[in-house]
């Protein structure tokens, strides 16, 4: 397992969709998207944080880091970021 | 088990998949209606209640909510209520057996954001479907699905469902569903058949045998990834090493519940008995408490006994089936599911007295016709 994760949704500048809604749990969340009306898992508190503010950073590992996320902990963050993106929970950031 | 399976056991802050079924009136009598419907209750929510409902669903920030009945297009205030519900973000799935889809509501329904159909539909052809549902039903569900396709419902909200209860007599029908739903651009859910409602008196003859909950689980892995299920058929994992898609757990009271058309809460939409029922939503404290606080729910969410399965190797992927199942067929709740998969259902069925089984409540419906009798003077 490498440390430094090299995934490359981490240099992607994201946001979540918005026509998702985001609802906290004590797992982590429940994002629903109102037009693919699909519903995902965050199973984790820490990749609800990171997610909330994707839109506040260019990158997605400028999130990671402005939320404390260790590197060695990057490459799991960005397995779960890509997921989110395939299902179009989270899009390109526009702004 | 995962740990997210694990977190789900022990409850949600608001529910994922709530149902309401806004009538117990229906123009239709299936024999196996989970809720007995037929006529209306003279206590159902008023417009003003269901609003109050909708405004505190949408405080629990529930996303979306399965609307059924009875028939919902039935109520008067139907479109009102729904437009009310889309306008506060909560995004509407309703099932219907479409007898009150013409072109002109089709259109309406069209154009609304948010909002998904379900059409019920038991058999790809009217002998099949008529039998469970009624005389002159598949037509019906026919000429709606048209009417839905003529109005472009599916170009503009996506497709809309045909939603079929899996039985004895359909289950070899599962492509031709598909290649109807094809045809018009929907999509195909197909849910198990509990022992609900009137169905707790149909499943013993209706429910698919043996050989058949294997074809079903076949199907399902070969054919099904374009295919909702609603996650019901969850037992069917023990027959294998590969999983079916979905959550693998009894949601009732965790992730599921029902809001019956007076208010009373439920577990879950097939288990309408007192035993199951949490509260009003008209009590103080409305749904949000009861969902909350309520001891049912509170006991739902502990960890279950395995009871009889305990020892099962299966128990993992299949967490003992369907409370609902177990409950209006007698069966003990820590036990085996009727139709258990590793054979253990059939035992089970057998120890129990059919007539000591509890019987579903909230019966709404409609008083058997007279048999008409011929007059002969002797
Ligand atoms: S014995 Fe219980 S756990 Fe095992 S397959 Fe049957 S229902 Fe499932
Ligand atoms: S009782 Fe049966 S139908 Fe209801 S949530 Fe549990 S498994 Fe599903």
């Amino acid at each position: 397992m490498t440390v430094t994760a090299d995934h490359p949704v981490l240099d992607r500048s994201l946001a979540l969709h918005p026509q998702v809604a985001l609802r906290p749990e004590p797992f982590g969340a429940l994002a629903y998207h109102y037009d693919t009306r699909r519903l995902v898992f965050l199973k984790h508190v820490d990749l609800v944080r990171v997610v909330e503010s994707l839109d506040d950073h260019d990158t997605v590992v400028a999130a990671l880091t402005a939320c404390r996320i260790p590197p060695e902990r990057h490459g799991a963050f960005a397995t779960a970021i890509a997921s989110l993106l395939d299902s179009e929970m989270l899009c390109d950031r526009t702004r | 088990m995962t740990a997210l399976v694990d977190q789900l056991k022990g409850g949600l802050d608001a529910p994922i998949c709530l149902t309401w079924e806004l009538t117990y009136a229906c123009n239709l009598e299936c024999v196996h209606c989970l809720s007995s419907s037929g006529r209306r209750d003279p206590r159902e929510l008023t417009t003003d209640e269901a609003k109050a409902v909708l405004d505190e669903l949408h405080r629990l920030q529930v996303f979306y909510i399965n609307i059924g009945g009875g028939e919902p297009m039935i109520r008067r205030d139907f479109f009102e209520l729904v437009e009310y519900s889309i306008g506060l973000g909560i995004g509407v799935k309703f099932s219907t057996n479409g007898a009150f889809i013409d072109a002109d509501k089709a259109r309406r329904l069209t154009a609304l954001d948010y909002l998904d159909i379900q059409i019920s539909l038991d058999g790809t052809d009217a002998v099949t479907n008529d039998a469970v549902r009624g005389p002159g039903s598949y037509d019906t569900a026919i000429r709606a699905m048209g009417h839905l396709r003529d109005a472009g419902f599916v170009e503009r909200n996506g497709p809309f469902k045909i939603s079929v209860v899996v039985t004895r007599h359909n289950v070899d029908q599962l492509d031709e569903f598909q290649a109807l739903a094809d045809q018009y651009g929907a999509q195909l859910r197909i849910t198990r058949l509990r022992p609900s409602g009137r169905g707790a008196d149909a499943w013993h003859d209706l429910h698919p045998t043996d050989a058949q909950q294997r074809q079903i689980y076949q199907w399902l892995l070969a054919k099904g990834d374009r295919v909702l299920t609603g996650d019901s058929f969850f037992h069917l994992n023990a027959l294998g090493d590969e999983n079916l898609p979905g959550l693998n757990l009894c949601g009732a009271g965790r992730v599921v519940c029902l809001i019956d058309p007076v208010g009373d809460v439920y577990a879950c939409p097939f288990v309408i008995h007192d035993e199951f029922h949490a509260g009003n939503v008209r009590d103080d404290g409305g749904f949000a408490h009861i969902w909350r606080h309520s001891e049912l729910f509170h006991d739902l969410r502990q960890p279950q006994s395995a009871g009889a399965c305990a020892s099962c190797g299966s128990y993992d992927a299949c967490q003992g089936g369907c409370m609902a199942a177990k409950f209006f067929t007698g069966l003990p709740l820590d036990g085996p599911d009727p139709e258990c998969v590793g054979g253990e259902g059939e035992a089970a069925l057998a120890a129990v007295d059919r007539a000591d089984a509890p019987r579903p409540m909230a019966d709404h419906s409609k008083p058997a016709r007279p048999v008409p009798v011929a007059l002969v003077r002797k």
